[in-house]
């Protein structure tokens, strides 16, 4: 916001010098836009590609279980400045203290609770009975994963996916201060040279951004879902 | 054919070691139905589980056509055994065509071949293939989900068939008729199905053995008849209910107990010639008969002895008629209803091919008792299928 405080005036020709900056920077909006985009997925990506292993091997063991929850909630109480911050100098060793690689490693490990979880909750709730017959059909461990119960937990984990990348688009646009690049960087920018045009664009692109992928996700979800389990899932 | 050879399971839990299953050893013939029955705890479920190892022995084997499992891996084995479970447990995420061919697909049988199995299936249960391939498991009834569930498991034809109170889940009209329509598909498919159940009645209906189990012991191995009318000891004796003479009324057909030679009348019959037989054989009343051999009346010993003229003028209404594939205890019900203790038998199209009477039931259910008395001969009694006498009537209604 201008540190000087406006009169009337002064307001109604910064929504309107908004709307202008928007349009004569599309272009830029736009990039920035497919880096925040390609930044979370990636980071995400990575996460799904991690956490559903993990949050399947942890049904195995209800001690595992219990340890690797614990440490993702934990990891996930730790404000995403501070996490960065802690990022820094490790990977300042290896010559990316800032950037877009500590960026992704946080979201990255942000992403783990939900989707672990998620993961770990979709498959220990199926029915015992399913199991039970899955078994008695004749169906090893791998088939029985296959066809029946990761089937059953996709909604839920899709849930939980929705809900890592919904929360690190957020978290991406604060990565912007180490450098990460992306639509934080209009906020940031917008801050510090006191540009009401810039961090209004950044923080409306950012939020719109999140809100459009939440529900890209959902229809995905909800394609995802498995035809029987449709009416009950809703 | 399965046979359990001292299968036993030993659980240790923290109250100490259970033995679930006790040294467990059977033989069910092949094409039979043996169901396991008794109480909750009493080992049923757990001897059942060991066969397919779902629940893994402690020690005992289990063969299967001669075989013996425990050289099988368990998925092999698995997959040759049609296994049913209370809950149903079809997949909601497949439909019924690709619930149906899981296992003939788990085998690598060809696409053509586990569709076309799953369509002919489907038929088997009266259900039409073409509504219900394509549907999914929440779109049926519980009625509709079970038959799917008992076809999946015929799916690749094993030889051997477990079922764990398999129709529990289902409304008690429903259960009759799918208990029906489960021994109408064994008659043609003659698997050996061993088929657990805490419900007598379910047990008699369904079985061709019964074995009861007790904490953890097999107590008595027999077939339902024998079970009812010979009980072990108490606890099969209080298992079985005391009403088990009636119970075996159910497993008897009209057919086996009847008189077939009955006396009759025509209407053109004197009432002197009808009283001639009455008199001669003690009877109280006798049957009138048409030229097509239907029974449609009754006459009186006593308006026979005391009237003049045709049986045709002076007859009375039948009180009952029962059909000979009809089984006992509907007889039993109709002489209650209708107060009489006799009847005439008749097939589809109401010719009369004999009589049954409450004396004629009760001589027939008494001759495994008689039979047990030793007479010091070796001669064998037979069951006489007609007493002398019919019970003297009591009203007889105007017809």
């Amino acid at each position: 916001m201008p540190s000087t405080c406006g009169n009337h005036k002064h307001n109604e020709e910064t929504a309107l010098d908004v709307l202008q900056y928007i349009f004569s920077n599309i272009g830029t909006i736009g990039i920035l836009t497919m880096e925040h985009i390609a930044l979370v997925s990636v980071a995400v990506g990575l996460a799904i590609i991690t956490g559903v292993p993990i949050g399947i091997l942890i049904t195995q063991n209800e001690k595992a279980a219990s340890v690797v929850l614990y440490f993702a909630s934990i990891v996930m109480t730790i404000p995403s400045i501070a996490l960065f911050g802690l990022m820094i100098p490790i990977l300042s060793m290896v010559g990316h203290g800032i950037g877009y690689l500590p960026a992704v490693i946080a979201v990255l490990l942000y992403s783990q609770l939900p989707i672990i979880r998620n993961t770990y909750t979709a498959i220990n709730n199926i029915d015992p009975a399913l199991r039970e017959a899955a078994r008695g059909v004749g169906m090893t461990a791998v088939q029985r994963l296959k066809l029946v119960e990761i089937p059953l937990a996709v909604p839920v984990i899709m849930a939980g996916i929705r809900t890592a990348v919904v929360m690190n688009i957020g978290v991406m646009a604060i990565a912007a201060y180490i450098g990460a690049g992306g639509l934080g960087t209009l906020i940031s920018q917008g801050i510090s040279q006191t540009d009401p045009r810039q961090l209004l664009a950044g923080a409306l692109a950012v939020s719109v951004l999140a809100v459009f992928a939440d529900y890209a996700l959902l229809y995905c979800q909800k394609r995802l879902t498995p035809k029987g389990i449709k009416q009950a899932a809703g | 054919m399965i046979k359990l050879d001292h299968l036993t399971k030993i659980f240790e839990t923290p109250q100490g070691i259970v033995t679930a299953s006790d040294r467990v050893s059977m033989e069910v013939p092949e094409g039979e139905i043996c169901v396991l029955l008794g109480p909750s705890g009493c080992g049923k479920t757990t001897t059942l589980k060991m066969i397919n190892r779902i629940i893994p022995a402690t020690s005992g084997r289990v063969f299967i056509n001669g075989e013996d499992t425990s050289l099988l891996d368990t998925i092999t084995l698995r997959r040759n055994i049609g296994y049913v479970i209370q809950q149903i447990g079809l997949f909601p995420n497949m439909t019924i065509e690709e619930n149906i061919s899981i296992v003939p697909k788990l085998l690598g049988w060809k696409k053509s071949r586990y569709l076309a199995r799953a369509a002919e299936l489907l038929d088997l249960v009266a259900l039409d293939p073409t509504a219900f391939l394509k549907r999914y498991p929440n779109e049926l009834s519980g009625g509709q989900q079970q038959r799917i569930g008992v076809i999946r498991a015929l799916a690749a034809d094993p030889p051997v068939m477990l079922m764990d109170e398999p129709f529990g889940a289902i409304d008690p009209i429903n259960r009759e008729i799918i208990q029906d329509e489960f021994l109408k598909m064994q008659k043609e498919l003659k698997k050996t199905v061993m088929f657990v159940s805490h419900d007598i009645d379910e047990a008699v209906k369904m079985a061709d053995k019964i074995a009861i189990f007790n904490a953890g012991k097999l107590i008595q191995f027999d077939s339902p008849d024998r079970t009812l009318a010979h009980p072990k000891n108490d606890f099969v004796k209080g298992f079985v209910g005391t009403d088990r003479t009636l119970k075996r009324l159910r497993l008897v057909k009209v057919a086996d107990v009847m008189n077939p030679t009955p006396d009759t009348v025509r209407p053109e019959d004197s009432l002197k010639s009808a009283f001639q037989v009455m008199d001669s054989r003690g009877y109280t009343s006798i049957t009138m008969v048409d030229q097509s051999n239907r029974p449609i009346g009754m006459v009186l010993r006593a308006q026979a002895q005391t009237q003049e003229g045709t049986c045709g003028d002076h007859y009375y209404g039948l009180r009952a008629i029962v059909n000979v594939s009809d089984d006992l205890r509907t007889v039993a019900s109709r002489m209650f209803s209708y107060d009489t203790t006799w009847m005439p038998c008749v097939d589809e199209q109401g010719v009369l091919l004999g009589e049954i009477t409450q004396r004629g039931i009760t001589h027939y259910l008494g001759a495994t008792y008689r039979d047990k008395q030793v007479t010091g001969t070796n001669h064998r009694p037979t069951a006489e299928p007609y007493p002398a006498a019919h019970q003297p009537e009591q009203g007889a209604k105007r017809g």
